[in-house]
């Protein structure tokens, strides 16, 4: 691969998981139990919503075939998103959505961090622009997941087994592929061997004050990055697709 | 919404450096950090502040409607304490 496909592929993996993160936070859109935390959660989704048009609008220029950032987002089937397994899992309950939230924002947040320094201007400047609002995000999950954890005896049991049945899919953000190495060689890129020990580190601290459990070694899943998603995955793609591919060039 | 409601918290926003706090709303909140952020998501979405005071609805002391004559009227008919008795000297601007 030319250094520009190299870039181009990892744009578009990063636009992947802001994309698949923001839709399912946009199927809890009208359903929260309370009027502030709607806003919060629409607030939030529309972040990553964003954050995918900006990476997808770069992949494109640098791809320099013409595709738009609706292609990429409307026009691709299932096993081209590259985007990780945790991001793609069902809402569940609150306490799910909120264990879920807490572990990628919290890698999410240290890679946007790493991009930042990358040597590719654009790639560092829309990084910067995310990492604020990750930062927020990552503050407004984490205390949800100590009231949780630091709960009733109810909300405790079910944000440690939310947090027990989530774990399997965390270990696919740090497991390096080719992509990755050549990113970090390249264009000075996230090294993910560090990213890995901030993240134990940090999750471990926001565990603890939830007075949680770290779960205990497991198998872990992988694949996303591969493009081998989870069953959850085409329901996704098929409700989020299923606007643009039934009215092509549909406009408000 | 739930059946037991989360208290209500006043929201005061600083729209500038320099200006002062002033009132914009209020939010339902479990605590007061949860304030502070459904005060952020709620009422800043549009760049309208640079900093947030979120205080709760029942701590604030307020006065009594039906002590509304005893209270504010008897400033009605004190127009000594308005400063207008003054001629501005020429040239002073921003008095």
């Amino acid at each position: 691969m030319t250094p520009e496909q190299t870039l181009t592929a990892y744009v578009l993996r990063l636009g992947d998981n802001a994309l698949v993160l923001g839709q399912r936070m946009l199927e809890l859109v009208a359903a929260y139990p309370e009027l502030e935390e709607e806003l919060a959660n629409a607030n939030f989704a529309l972040d990553y919503i964003g954050q995918a048009r900006m990476f997808y609008s770069y992949a494109g220029e640098l791809e320099g075939a013409g595709r738009s950032e609706d292609d990429f987002a409307y026009f691709r089937p299932e096993h081209e998103f590259r985007n990780l397994l945790l991001v793609e899992q069902p809402n569940g309950h609150f306490g799910d959505t909120i264990v879920r939230q807490v572990l990628f924002d919290v890698y999410y947040l240290s890679l946007l961090e790493a991009l930042t320094r990358c040597s590719d201007k654009r790639l560092a400047d829309i990084a910067a622009r995310a990492e604020k609002e990750v930062r927020y995000h990552l503050r407004h999950c984490a205390q949800w997941l100590v009231r949780l954890g630091d709960g009733t005896d109810e909300s405790h049991r079910k944000a440690q087994q939310s947090l027990d049945e989530l774990w399997r899919y965390t270990s696919e953000m740090f497991a390096a592929d080719a992509l990755d190495e050549a990113v970090l060689t390249s264009f000075n890129g996230p090294d993910l061997g560090e990213i890995a020990v901030e993240w134990q580190k940090d999750v471990s601290t926001i565990v603890e004050e939830a007075t949680l459990s770290m779960p205990q070694e497991q198998h872990m899943a992988s694949g996303g990055k591969q493009g081998k998603h989870t069953e959850y995955f085409g329901y996704l793609v098929a409700e989020m697709q299923s606007l643009p591919r039934t009215y092509p060039g549909a406009t408000w | 919404m739930s059946e037991q409601l989360w208290p209500l918290y006043e929201v005061f926003i600083r729209t500038r450096g320099g200006l002062s706090h002033r009132h914009a709303g209020s939010v339902h909140a479990a605590d007061d950090q949860m304030a502070l952020d459904h005060a952020r998501d709620t009422y800043t979405r549009r760049n309208e502040g640079v900093s947030l005071w979120v205080v709760r609805s029942d701590r604030i002391v307020a006065s009594d409607p039906a002590e509304t004559a005893s209270f504010f009227e008897p400033a009605e008919d004190k127009i000594y304490r308005h400063p207008t008795f003054y001629d501005i000297p020429d040239g002073v601007e921003n008095l």
